[in-house]
């Protein structure tokens, strides 16, 4: 069709020709895929609860209402009661910001930090790398939830503290995918060329390496958040994460454990929320590992 | 043409240590350059030719100490440059580029062209935007590419319209010596000669110094004014470009030429095949390396290795049949007879 637009200069096709950078085509695979679209429905509807969700149920959260102990869902409560009266679905929707905010925090930590490490190994190699690896190693050694349990009970229980085990536990996860990703680019020849114009370690590491390192830690960060949610929330229910009054979706089902059969709506719901959340994340996850997996393009 | 030396290498050597174990004992090495010497006048072109394998790659890593060397002075317009620290070493990059062998593997598939061309400004320190963006449509035009083409993608452009990028690249700081390592082998032979030729151009406009690698003879011989052959990490031969295609004299030259073909299908012309394969460079032939697929081989080739000479002006070779002790050896058997 071009071959007939007579060419007057260059600029006429350059405003017609859109640019197609490599994150474009990216999120143009992504789309194609209704079940990672889903997840990212999901998880979108999870994020507006935790960032508009107070405004809606402005309704006190650990307002106690002993003559509604327990009440199934019905028009007034829509998911019932706890066994303080509570309004469930008010403390899920509280629950959501916090759960979410544990699990993006954490992963961008440990993102952060696995990444910065992972480079400097993989790039240096030698005994940095030696150093990094097994560090990484002994790490992994140990099953995460316990590492998180042992490092969450030295710095005390609490919110905080469990964010930043879990960012711990999950640096070497980023540490060693970086790594081998970086390992296999800086035989790439463009990284060749950089260095034989002449651009310092820091340039390449950074506007060249890293760049082209980060589709993987995208997947992987998107599925390490799901993971993150769930061992927030197990640190939650064995009574190291959240503390009491605090609306974690973990320390919501810990709570109501006792009355599985007798009020299972205590249980349920909450137990839904992290259900649904990890689901979401995960489905975008493997979404993005198809959109952004090099094998898959031509 | 000038004729001084802008480049001078020195007992170059780069051997790369093979390690086994657990604890990674250095059991020997890969001698993948092995004591070259040459040099380039300034505003010609070095061809440097080999089978893969010979270390023709590697001296051009090792000129910009891309890889470190293990020995020996490359002076590079009055520095050493194997002498020089890093930094000063990535400082006088400016003067020396390279162009990489393949065009789909040299750019950054995230990084627009502009943004590719613009980088070698920006490390240098040519610190206006303005400046560097005029530079980049200039020299996309230069190469035969179009100023708005700054804006696409790597993956949007066919393998030979990349390796101009790639020289587009190399050229944007004005350098005085460009390496090539086999810029157009991994081009269609239509290509080939539009990017050769582009090359014997944007020569000509800046006064470059080209250093040439490459295996394809017809490739080297178009565009080099002397052609060093390399075999097994060693310079064979050196000799202009119409010297060494006219009257080969190492035998490994000779069979490399025999192989060339020639587009004329009634042409009968002798052809040496060389046998057997390139030997293990980590464990090369004692003497002369080629020792093992001469077909001229004596006694000596296997005991004592053959020092690079000039024979007539300009034309060097390593290799026992031209020494004058040999010369008398073979008159003494032929005596003898």
């Amino acid at each position: 069709m071009s071959e007939f637009t007579p060419k007057m200069d260059g600029i006429v096709e350059a405003e017609i020709e859109r640019t197609t950078g490599p994150w474009r085509e990216a999120w143009r695979n992504f789309r194609k895929s209704k079940v990672a679209v889903a997840g990212m429905v999901i998880i979108l509807f999870f994020v507006l609860l935790a960032i508009f969700g107070p405004f809606i149920a402005k309704e006190g959260i650990n307002q106690q209402m002993p003559a509604d102990r327990l009440q199934p869902p019905s028009a007034e409560y829509w998911l019932g009661t706890d066994d303080f009266g509570r309004d469930i679905l008010s403390r899920i929707i509280h629950g959501a910001r916090i759960s979410l905010s544990v699990g993006f925090l954490s992963v961008i930590a440990s993102v952060v930090v696995g990444s910065f490490l992972g480079i400097i190994a993989g790039y240096y190699g030698r005994w940095t790398d030696t150093i990094i690896s097994r560090i990484f190693d002994i790490m992994l050694a140990f099953p995460s939830i316990l590492l998180a349990i042992a490092i969450v009970s030295v710095l005390g229980p609490g919110l905080e503290n469990a964010l930043i085990a879990i960012a711990i536990i999950n640096v070497p996860n980023f540490g060693r995918l970086i790594r081998s990703k970086v390992l296999s680019i800086k035989e790439d020849e463009y990284i060749m060329a950089a260095k034989a114009i002449g651009m310092k370690d820091a340039r390449i590491l950074f506007s060249h390496i890293l760049p082209n390192s980060m589709a993987p830690v995208i997947v992987q960060g998107t599925l390490a958040v799901a993971t993150a949610i769930l061992e927030a929330a197990a640190l939650g229910f064995l009574g190291l994460g959240a503390q009491a009054p605090q609306p974690e979706w973990g320390k919501m089902l810990a709570d109501s454990k006792s009355y599985l059969q007798s009020a299972p709506w205590t249980m349920i719901f909450p137990g839904l929320s992290i259900m649904l959340t990890v689901l979401g994340f995960n489905l975008m996850g493997d979404g993005l590992r198809d959109a952004l997996d090099p094998k898959m393009k031509n | 043409m000038s004729t001084t030396p802008l480049l001078k290498v020195e007992n170059l050597k780069k051997y790369f240590p093979v390690k086994k174990g657990m604890f990674g004992k250095t059991v020997g090495y890969v001698k993948a350059v092995d004591d070259v010497s040459f040099f380039v006048n300034e505003g010609e072109t070095l061809g440097i030719v080999g089978e893969s394998g010979c270390g023709k790659s590697t001296t051009g890593r090792v000129l910009m100490r891309l890889l470190e060397p293990t020995d020996g002075q490359i002076e590079f317009d009055g520095k050493d440059l194997a002498s020089l620290s890093q930094e000063e070493m990535r400082k006088t990059r400016r003067d020396i580029q390279m162009v990489f062998q393949d065009p789909y593997a040299s750019l950054n598939p995230r990084h627009t062209i502009g943004k590719i061309l613009e980088e070698p400004l920006i490390v240098h320190g040519v610190s206006d935007a303005k400046e560097r963006k005029k530079k980049v449509r200039e020299f996309l035009e230069i190469v035969g590419l179009n100023a708005y083409h700054a804006k696409r993608y790597p993956h949007q452009f066919s393998g030979g319209q990349r390796q101009r990028i790639g020289i587009a690249r190399a050229l944007m700081t004005n350098p005085k010596l460009i390496i090539a390592d086999e810029p157009v082998s991994a081009l269609d032979v239509s290509i080939q000669a539009q990017v050769l030729n582009l090359m014997q151009d944007l020569q000509k406009e800046f006064n470059l110094t080209y250093i040439f690698i490459a295996h394809d003879l017809g490739v080297v011989r178009h565009i080099s004014d002397r052609v060093a052959v390399m075999y097994l990490g060693k310079m064979v031969e050196v000799a202009d470009s119409e010297q060494l295609y006219g009257k080969p004299l190492h035998p490994y030259t000779q069979a490399l030429l025999s192989a060339v073909p020639v587009p004329d299908p009634d042409y009968q012309k002798e052809q040496i095949i060389i046998e057997g394969d390139i030997p293990n460079p980590a464990d090369p032939p004692t003497g002369c390396t080629f020792h093992t697929r001469c077909p001229f081989k004596m006694d000596i080739c296997t005991k004592v290795t053959p020092q690079l000479a000039e024979q007539t002006n300009g034309h060097s070779v390593a290799c026992h049949l031209y020494t004058t002790q040999v010369d008398n050896d073979i008159k003494q058997l032929e005596g003898s007879l």
